[in-house]
This record gives structure tokens, sequence and C-alpha cells, in this order.
């Protein structure tokens, strides 16, 4: 009935994961408790779980990823803790705990914490950039946002019933097969992936139409602001990439369920095909999260430089080459497993080839802000600090790159050390330069300035201090997931980096604290114009927050930074445009079909994690009829009237043209 | 997913003066070319394109499973070869049935342009026909492979030729699933423009397996008896 | 292969290295003791230090542009419209491709001189060794001198060894630091590895590709010794009288964490070829038990 689930699989006789799993637990039923008690359940349910609005799904996306970043934090401190007791000794973590949470860590950082983030900033950003109303498909946006935290959610389910993988993040056969790995652990990770990884694929096509499909009039492709390029290289690259994923893991799941013989080494298996796979996809991934964050940067850096992005169009071709040439590099994971001199030195210069437009890019920001008028606040602080640390990371790739000097790196913490600092620097820095940047368009009130760049200066020593003892590491012969060590030269590095992560720490205390105070302080801090940074693209044309349908009238692009153009000639005519004729706007209706879709997701995946067949039938047949019955709406629009549009678009235009007389008194002044 | 007309009744078209991408086909859409001209494209542009890109990305995972059957073709182990296990005739019909099922999608989606129920019914009836009975082939294939101790976890080479072509065959079973369910929708709802769009998708669906096939066909059962 | 002479700025920042510490590094990479891992150390600083020459100057170059562009300097030039300069974009795009034009040219030449399978260039014949990594444990193999030993590598020093290896179950990486270039091993694949220890000296080894719960205790010491010790090795390994057959070997893939080392006197002849062609069975495992539903218990 129950498959291979028993009460055994709670870790009763377990102190950490039990102690660790309760108060998840706990917290989790208490949350839920206080909405219910509190009243709230109707209002989420209305505003935000049944919402297909772009902006609402992006803002749901970049807290999911927030929750998921600080579980994968947790993860990191366990792992820094235990290395910091493991010296000739067991520490507190056995091999087969600690195994999974560094699986567990790279897991969440990329799948939930990294990829919600960036899917999270281009669905709040991109429609309102490109002057439209919302996504190609507002439903399918929402369905692919509960299937993410479905995935999100069967990870953090592993915590408390049964176990997580215990192969790293990426589960390479033979280990991940059945005989190595009897465990439930390799199931969850499979299924928690596919399941968000139909969610992301959805984003991808999602976003490919609505970037190639719909644009406000005279947003033409040189138009585009350089982070909607840059969302559509990372969506163009999903489409193209996680059908391989998909393909693999599936691969994978017929070996471990039905015997099949893929990857298994015996009776014509094949292990190395897992690999070239896997890395067929997963190198294209490492770009589908580095783009939109370099879209951010470019956003950021111009806006707060107050001038336009330097070479544009040079940027969109580097951003564009990135894209193609990232399929052509997946073999230098395995430098090391002797394919030999030729294979080796190709993809050696093919990896070397996607250093150059990277570097264009950082040189572009650069002159980016020479001549400019630089604003330092936190999120220009975040880009900053991810030039000067990325470079480095960039350069080590550069040296990964190298075959031989590959032979002596690979799998050391010196590869640590790279990915974290590529992937710390750019994505991570960017997350939260877009979450300070666009904060105040989604709630209408900026973050605290103050505890920003707390967190800032905490975050970037705590990552340098962290990282910089991984390098040394490295070049000092440490290899990557040992549970315990007994090299004396390690123990002094192994310490700075603990204390590193105390910074971290800091750091990550000041991100919450900052939230906390900002909206305690919103009404000081709220943004009344809607343009709260002098930006330059369309999101700032319009409130703070947003209403539902974004624009009263789509606006009319006439050239490079649509609303830069529009802001200088009102500043320079102390007027605003003449109102539009207002019309009614049909937007779509909410709908609960993502969420009920997530559920019956949520049930296939952990039933048959467990083998309940019945189960995953029942949820089969139960996502099906969810998508009858959404079909089946007669009604799936409703009419904003004309009225209500001119209300909301005059409140706005009211207190945009109390800020011009500003200048304009100033000016007189 | 747009239209709020109810079942069976006209209404007036009101127009999309605002370029909203989620008013109705019709008036003003030639100017919406989406390529920066017009304002955003109309919806009937925006679900087709869309789906063309979901058909791309099936593509590319099928593509991941022609792969991984070119690299496992020779991992036999103990087990038979292509050649010994492949009926050609069984896939020449598999082949006829599933392309005549095109034809008969094609002319659905004539009747479809042309409003005509009763032969949009025939024609979509005809194709569920013709594709189950491309299922029904599979599986008795299939069937008889593993009663013969020919399972996919006999070898590699097995394990990959089940799964490129049981893939395809799920797809087909899933594109038999939608057909009923659009079958319905038209009859209960009439040609809707929404339901149209999507009677539409699935046609693409329906010819994009039939080129996997064809890759399927070729790759797999010609290429295999060859050698 | 041919080993480029030591350049005096590897000899300096060799000699720096234990200073920064102090005391003898057992697995320092830049402290190498075998010519691959001296070309490959060498490699590894000439492009830290091309790269040096770009990334500092950007890194300076970001720091400076944004404090002196800020807001409150009025110094400042303030070019709102400036945003495109060819001149610029031609130094931008050449300077990361020349870079990496010189440096490609590197990993092209390296990716073949340093090729693992390369054999050495020496007056003496290699000694060969077969290498099975186990769970948890190595097994090396001396086909030549028909000895084996368990998580203990020796090997004379000054003389080319020809490593063959592959896997029992999972895979692994071998890799001694000091002596250079890490490669897999592979359950039904045989890679190969060429290395030399230049003299005497206790070195060590790990894996360092992750297999499993006994992962971290993978570490081995190489005893790099003069031949006649070698040989004294060998005949003790003989004398120590254990045999090496397919039952022994069954026993020896069973999990199992921190094995001491030992060795055996003889072993079963085509053994490992018949690991590669798993003819002999492969590692079976977690122990039984059957399917481990739940989490294990126990561990190291």
């Amino acid at each position: 009935m129950l498959g291979k689930l028993t009460l055994e699989a709670i870790p009763l006789h377990q102190p950490i994961p039990l102690i660790a799993g309760a108060v998840v637990v706990a917290i989790v039923l208490g949350v839920i408790a206080w909405i219910v008690l509190a009243g709230h359940l109707p209002y989420l349910w209305r505003e935000w779980i049944t919402s297909v609005d772009h902006k609402r799904v992006g803002v749901m996306y970049c807290l999911l990823a927030l929750v998921m970043l600080i579980r994968g934090f947790s993860d990191a401190i366990l792992m820094r803790s235990q290395h910091a007791f493991a010296y000739r000794a067991a520490g507190y973590l056995p091999p087969e705990h600690y195994d999974q949470i560094f699986s567990a860590h790279g897991v969440i950082m990329i799948f939930f914490g990294a990829m919600p983030f960036m899917i999270g900033l281009m669905n709040f950003a991109v429609p309102l950039q490109l002057g439209v109303r919302d996504v190609a498909f507002p439903t399918l946006n929402s369905v692919s946002f509960w299937l993410t935290a479905s995935g999100a959610l069967l990870v953090n389910a592993s915590l408390v019933v049964g176990e997580f993988a215990r192969t790293g993040w990426w589960p390479a056969p033979p280990l991940s097969e059945m005989t190595y790995s009897p465990g439930v652990g390799v199931d969850y990770y499979l299924w928690a992936i596919q399941i968000s990884g139909v969610g992301t694929l959805m984003t991808g096509i999602n976003f490919v139409t609505t970037i190639l499909k719909m644009r406000a009039p005279g947003m033409s492709y040189l138009r585009m602001p350089m982070f909607c390029w840059t969302a559509l290289a990372a969506s163009l690259l999903i489409v193209a990439a996680f059908p391989i994923l998909t393909a693999t893991l599936a691969m994978l799941s017929l070996d471990r369920y039905l015997g099949f013989h893929f990857f298994t080494d015996s009776h014509g298996g094949n292990s190395m095909m897992f690999m070239n796979l896997f890395w067929a996809w997963g190198h294209p991934e490492v770009y589908i999260l580095a783009l939109p964050a370099y879209g951010v940067f470019s956003e950021v850096i111009s806006t707060f430089s107050g001038k336009p992005l330097f070479a544009y169009r040079s940027m969109v071709l580097a951003t564009m080459s990135i894209c193609l040439l990232s399929f052509t590099v997946w073999l230098h994971h395995f430098f090391t497993m002797g394919p030999g001199g030729d294979v080796n030195g190709v993809f050696a210069i093919t990896s070397m080839i996607i250093a150059v437009p990277t570097g264009v890019k950082i040189f572009d920001w650069l002159f980016t802000m020479y001549g400019g008028r630089v604003r330092l606040t936190s999120a220009m602080l975040w880009s900053l600090g991810f030039m000067v640390t990325f470079v480095v990371g960039g350069a080590t790739g550069v040296l990964l790159a190298i075959p031989p000097a590959d032979f002596v790196l690979h799998n050391s913490m010196f590869l640590v050390a790279h990915f974290h600092n590529v992937m710390v620097s750019a994505v991570l820095f960017a997350a939260f330069a877009g979450y300070t940047y666009w904060f105040p368009k989604a709630f209408g009130f900026r973050l605290d300035e103050w505890w920003g760049k707390a967190a800032f200066w905490f975050g970037i020593t705590g990552f340098v201090i962290v990282f910089g003892a991984f390098y040394w590491l490295g070049l000092l012969g440490m290899t990557r997931r040992m549970q315990h060590y007994d090299v004396a030269d390690w123990r002094p590095w192994i310490l700075v980096s603990a204390f590193g992560i105390v910074v971290m720490i800091a750091g990550v205390a000041c991100t919450i604290i900052q939230l906390v105070v900002s909206i305690r302080r919103r009404e000081e801090l709220r943004d009344v114009t809607g343009d709260p940074w002098d930006g330059r693209s369309l999101e700032w044309a319009t409130a703070s927050p947003p209403p539902v349908f974004n624009f009263a009238a789509l606006p009319e692009v006439h050239g490079e930074e649509a609303y830069w153009a529009i802001k200088s000639r009102a500043r320079e005519q102390l007027r605003l445009r003449e109102e539009p004729d207002y019309a009614p706007i049909e937007m779509p209706l909410n709908s609960a079909t993502g969420f009920i879709c997530a559920f019956f997701a949520t049930l296939i995946g952990f039933a048959m994690i467990w083998y309940i067949w019945w189960l995953a039938a029942a949820g089969l047949v139960g996502a099906f009829l969810t998508f009858v019955v959404f079909a089946w709406r007669d009604t799936v629009e409703y009419e904003i009237p004309a009225s209500e549009v001119a209300k909301v678009n005059r409140a706005n235009r009211t207190t945009r043209l109390e800020a011009l007389q500003g200048i304009g008194q100033r000016r007189a002044a | 997913m747009s239209a709020t007309a109810s079942p069976g009744s006209v209404t007036a078209f009101r127009g999309d003066p605002n370029h909203l991408g989620h008013g109705r086909d019709g008036r003003g859409e030639s100017r919406a070319t989406g390529r920066g001209t017009g304002g955003p494209s109309p919806k009937r542009i925006v679900v087709a394109y869309g789906f063309w890109i979901f058909i791309l990305s099936d593509i590319v995972m099928f593509a991941s499973f022609f792969a991984s059957y070119a690299v496992l073709q020779g991992g036999v182990s103990d087990g038979p070869t292509g050649p010994q296990i492949f009926d050609l005739t069984n896939t020449a019909l598999e082949t006829g049935l599933l392309l005549l099922s095109s034809f008969a999608c094609g002319m659905a989606s004539l009747a479809l342009g042309a409003r005509r129920m009763l032969y949009f019914q025939v024609a979509m009836a005809v194709t569920f026909c013709l594709g189950a009975g491309f299922v029904a082939l599979e599986v008795m294939e299939f069937a008889d492979l593993i009663a013969r101790g020919i399972g996919p976890s006999r070898s590699a080479f097995l394990s990959s030729f089940f799964t490129l072509v049981g893939c395809h065959g799920l797809h087909v079973t899933v594109g038999l699933l939608w057909l009923l369910t659009m079958m319905a929708q038209v009859l209960t709802k009439g040609f809707r423009s929404d339901i149209v769009r999507r009677t539409l998708c699935f046609a693409l669906f329906w010819h994009a397996l039939d080129i996997v096939w064809v890759g399927v066909f070729s790759i797999v059962y010609l290429m295999g008896s060859i050698t | 292969m041919q080993i480029r002479s030591v350049p005096p700025l590897r000899l300096l920042l060799v000699a720096a290295a234990p200073a920064l510490l102090g005391g003898c590094q057992q697995h320092n990479l830049l402290d190498a003791k075998g010519p691959v891992g001296a070309a490959e150390a060498n490699i590894l600083i000439i492009a830290t230090i091309i790269m040096l020459a770009i990334i500092v100057p950007t890194m300076i170059a970001t720091v400076i542009f944004a404090l002196w562009y800020r807001e409150s300097n009025p110094k400042a030039l303030y070019r709102p419209d400036w945003a495109f300069s060819g001149r610029i974009e031609l130094v931008v795009w050449s300077v990361p491709f020349l870079t990496i034009t010189f440096l490609g040219g590197i990993a092209w030449i390296g990716a073949h001189r340093l090729d693992p399978a390369v054999p050495l260039e020496s007056d003496r014949k290699p000694l060969q060794v077969q290498v099975v990594s186990l769970d948890w444990k190595w097994l090396f193999l001396y086909p030549d001198q028909g000895v084996a030993s368990v998580n203990e590598l020796v090997v004379p020093a000054a003389t080319p060894v020809t490593f063959k290896l592959t896997s029992s179950s999972v895979w692994n990486s071998f890799f001694v630091p000091k002596l250079g270039s890490m490669i897999y091993t592979m359950r039904g694949m045989v890679t190969t590895l060429n290395l030399m220890a230049d003299q005497a000296g206790e070195l060590h080894g790990l894996s360092t590709h992750f297999s499993g719960d006994g992962f971290a205790d993978m570490h081995f010491p190489v005893r790099a010794v003069s031949d006649s010790d070698f040989a004294a090795w060998v005949n003790g390994a003989k004398g120590s009288g254990a045999a090496l057959d397919k039952a022994a070997y069954a026993e020896l893939t069973k999990q199992s964490i921190a094995d001491p080392p030992r060795s055996f006197g003889s072993v079963e002849p085509g053994l490992f070829d018949g690991i590669v062609a798993q003819t002999v069975p492969p590692g079976p495992g977690p122990a039984a038990g059957g399917v481990e539903n739940v989490r294990p218990k126990g561990g190291a």
C-alpha cells in the first residue's frame, strides 16, 4: 500500500536531521497556522497563489529563492563547521549525513536558489521593460512557478522522510545506480529535478515567445534593454538544454527503476555517456544563470552611472556569442578521464574562447562608468563587487581550461573556489543587486540603504575569505567532498574559511534585518513617482507598484533607452506626455491550475520515490483532469473599465508632475 | 487563453486599440508583426509560435535519446542485435498507419478552418483510430519481444531501443488523449477561437510526431536492418 | 615527453611557499617532486601571471573609475551621452582575444606534451603498475614482479612508472599531488598514466573523485625508494605469503573503510584483465540486507 515507505524513513535515531527537520516542520506549520488563524488565507489565495500576474509570479519566485538560499547556506555552515572539527577526527556529521549535505547544498543552490532568483527577476522585469502587459502565457507561467516550488518541496521533504542523494549534485553513475545507491536519495533528486525542470522548460518557452513576439510598438530588437537580451539568451539556452537533462535523468530513472542498462557499465551500458549528456546540459546551465546576471549588472551600472550602457551593440553580440559557445565546451568537465591530447586541446580552446565575450562585457561595464556620475548605492556596490571579484573567477576558469593545469586542479578545492567565485560573484551578487534595484518597483518603497551596504560589506568580505582560503587549499592538494582529513597543512586554511563563513552569516543577518527595517520604515522610503533611481528603461515609466495592467496605454518606443527619451523630453519641456485615450483593458483571470497541478506533481514525485504506484497513477489522472477543467473554462479574461485605468494613471501622473515642477523650481532658482 | 464568448454565441468584435496582446484575433493584426513595429503579436500568432518552440524543445529531447541509441547500438552484450529482432513488415505497417493518421489530421484541420463540425469529428475520429492502431502494433511488438526474453534490461542496446521507440509511442498515446479532449471540446463549445488555436497546436504536435517517427524508422529500423 | 628546465620564477615561488607557511607540505602542487608535476606547476604559474597582468589593472580601474566618477566629485567630467568609441571597442575585443590566443597555444601544446598516456622520456625501462580502485581502498598490482599491495604504493625513484588504471565498482580518481596528473579510474575501462618521482621520499596519494561514504579515507602513502629498497620490498612482499586470487579479491571488493596497508606475495595471472573485462565480479556495493531504503546506521 505504501511501497517502501515505513516509519523507519523518519530519522528518529539521528538527532541532527531529526531536530533540523522538526524545526523546519514546526516553522512551516506555524506560518500556515498563523495565515489561517489571522484570516490571511483568502487574500493569499486570491492575490498570490492563484495569481497569473507576471509581477506576482516574479515576486513569489524571488521569495522561494531567498528561502532556499538560506536553506542552502545553512548546509554550507554545516560543512564548514564539520571541517573545522574533522581534523584527524570524525567531526559531528557522519559520512552518510555529510554526503547528503554537500549534495543538497549544490542542488538547492543551483536549482532552487540561483535559478528561481534569476527567473523571478526575469518574470518581474522583462514584460515591464518590453512595455507590455504580461508574458505570452500567463497561466503557464504560474504553472512553471508552482512546479519549481514542488521540486523544492520534495528536496526539503527528504530531510524529514527518508534521505537525500549521497552522490553530489550531479549523480554520476555507477555511484548513482541502484547497486551502489540503493536508498531513496537519488530518487528524491531525480523527481525533484524532473518536476522543477518541466517548470523551467515552460518558463524558457514562455520567455522566448514573450521577447520575440510581444513588445511595445517601436521596440525593435536593438532597442531592447540589455536585461531583455540576456533573458532571451538564457531562455533560448533553457529551451535547447533542459530537454537534454530531462532525457538524461529519465534514462537514469529507467536504470534505477526498471533495470535498464544505459549507464551501468555492464551489459553494454556506458557511464561516460552520462557525463557527456549531463554536461551538455550542465555547461549551458552555467550561462542560463550567468547571462541574466550580466543583464542585471548592465541595467544597474548604466542607471547608477547616469549613462547609457557603453557599446550596447557590442554587448548584444557578446551575449549571443556566449549563448552559442556555451554548447561547445562540455568536455572540459572530464579532461582527467584520459580523452587524449587532441580532444583535450580542442575543448581547452573552445572553453577559453568564451572568456573573450565575457571579458568584453567587463570592459564595457568599466567604460559605462567612465565619464558617468556614479551613485554608490548598495545595488551599485554589489555590481562593483562583482566586477572586482568576478575577474578572478574568470581567470581561474581559463586556468582550469588549460588541460595540464586541470590535471592537478580538477576536483580540488581550487575548482570549488572557482565555481563559487563565478556563481556567487555573478549570480548571487546580481540577485542582490536586482533585488535592491527592483524592490521599490515591486512594493512601492525602497530598501534601507544602510543595512544594504552592511550586507554587502559583510557578504563580500566573508566571500573573499572563504574562497580565498579554498583557492589556496586547492593548491595544497585538498580535494573536494571530504568528510574528514588528517593533513596538517590544510588545517589553518580550513579554520580561515570557517571564520569567513561567520562573516557571511553577519551578511545574511544584515539582509534579513534590512527587509524588516525597510518594511517598518516604508513610509519614509516610499517611492511616489515610480522612478526612484532615475531609471532609463520602461519599467520606471509606470507607477510603483505597477497596476495589474502595467501601462494604461502601451508606450511608443522611439529609440534605445525608451523611458530616458520620454523623461528627457518631459524635463526639457517641464510637462508630461499628453494623456492617452483610455480604453478598457482585458487581463487574464486568476487560475488555480498552477497550484493544483503542482499539488499533483508533488504527489506523483513522492509516490514514485517511495514506489507507491497507485498514488502516482492517481496523481497523473488528477493532473490531466486539472488541465481539462482549465481548458473547459468559458471566461478566461476580465475587463478593467476605462474609467478605472484613467483613475490609476492620473494618480501617477499627478505625482510625476509634482516632481517635474520641483525640477522646474530648482532650475528657476 | 482568450475569448470570453459563451458557447455558440457571436459577440461583436471590439478591436484591440492598445495592442494588448490579450485581445481577440482580427483587425489590426497585420500591423502587429512582433518585430517591434506594431506592438505585441495577436494571440493566434503568439500561441502557435510558443508551441513551435515547445516542439523544438521536444525534438531536442528526442535527439538525446537518438544520441544514446547511437552510442549504445553496439552494446548488445549477450542479447540479440537489431537485425535479429526487427520486423520490417510490422514497421512498414506502423509507418503507414501513422502517415495516414497525419493525412486524416490534415483533413481535420481543413474542416476546422471551414468550421464544418461533422467533417471535423469524422476526420479526428479517423485520426484517432489510425493512431491507436499504431500504438497497438507497437505495444504488440514490445510485448512479443519481452515475452521472448528480449526485454529492455537484457542489454544496453535494447534499453536504448525500447526507450527511444517507447518515448515516441508515449508521445503518440498522450496525443491520442489530447485528440479525444479536443473532439469533446469542439463538440460542446463549438469553434471558439481559443479552442481552434488549441486544436491547431494539436495538429502541429501530431505532425511533429510523424517527423520524429521518420527519424526512428530510418535510423533505428532501416539502418539497423542493413548493418 | 620533454620536460623544460625549471625557470627561476618557479624556484622563487616554490621557495616562498613553504616559507610562507612553514614546514613541509605533503600535498603542495607547486612543490612538485616529479617531472610531470613540475611541468604542470610551471604552466599553472605562467598562465596565472599572464592573467594577473590583465585582471589586476581591470580591478584597479574598476575601483578608480567608480571613485573618480562618483556623484560627489565636482572635478570629474560628466559625459552623459558618451556611449561608444570604436577605438576602445577594438582594444576591448582584441585584448581578451590575444590573451586567449596565447593561452590557447599553451593549452594545446600542454595538452599534447603532458597527455597522461604519453610515456616519459628516460633511459630506464618504465615500471608497470596496475591500479584498481575498490570500495574504499586502492589495490596496486605489479605484473612484472608478481606482487600486489593495498593502500600503499611503492615505486623506484628516478624510474618512469606506467600506470594502467581501472575500478572495481564506482569511479575514483588516482592522484599523487606532488607527482602531478590525476586520472580517473572507471569500471570496464582502462586509463593510462605516466609519472616519475625525481628522488626517494615519502609522498601521499588520494582519490579526488567522490566515491561514497568511505571516500575521505581513500588516501595512501606513496614511497619512492631506491632500486635496492624496491627490490627488497618486492622480496618482502613475496615472502609475506598471502596470495591474491579471485577469492581474496572478492573479499577485497567488499566495502570497508581505512584499511591498513598490506601486500600480497603472488597474484593470480590475468586478474587485472578479468577485472576490466568484468569476468571477475565487480564490487557488490553496500553490504547485505537487500534494499537499504532508509537512512543507514553507523559509518566511519
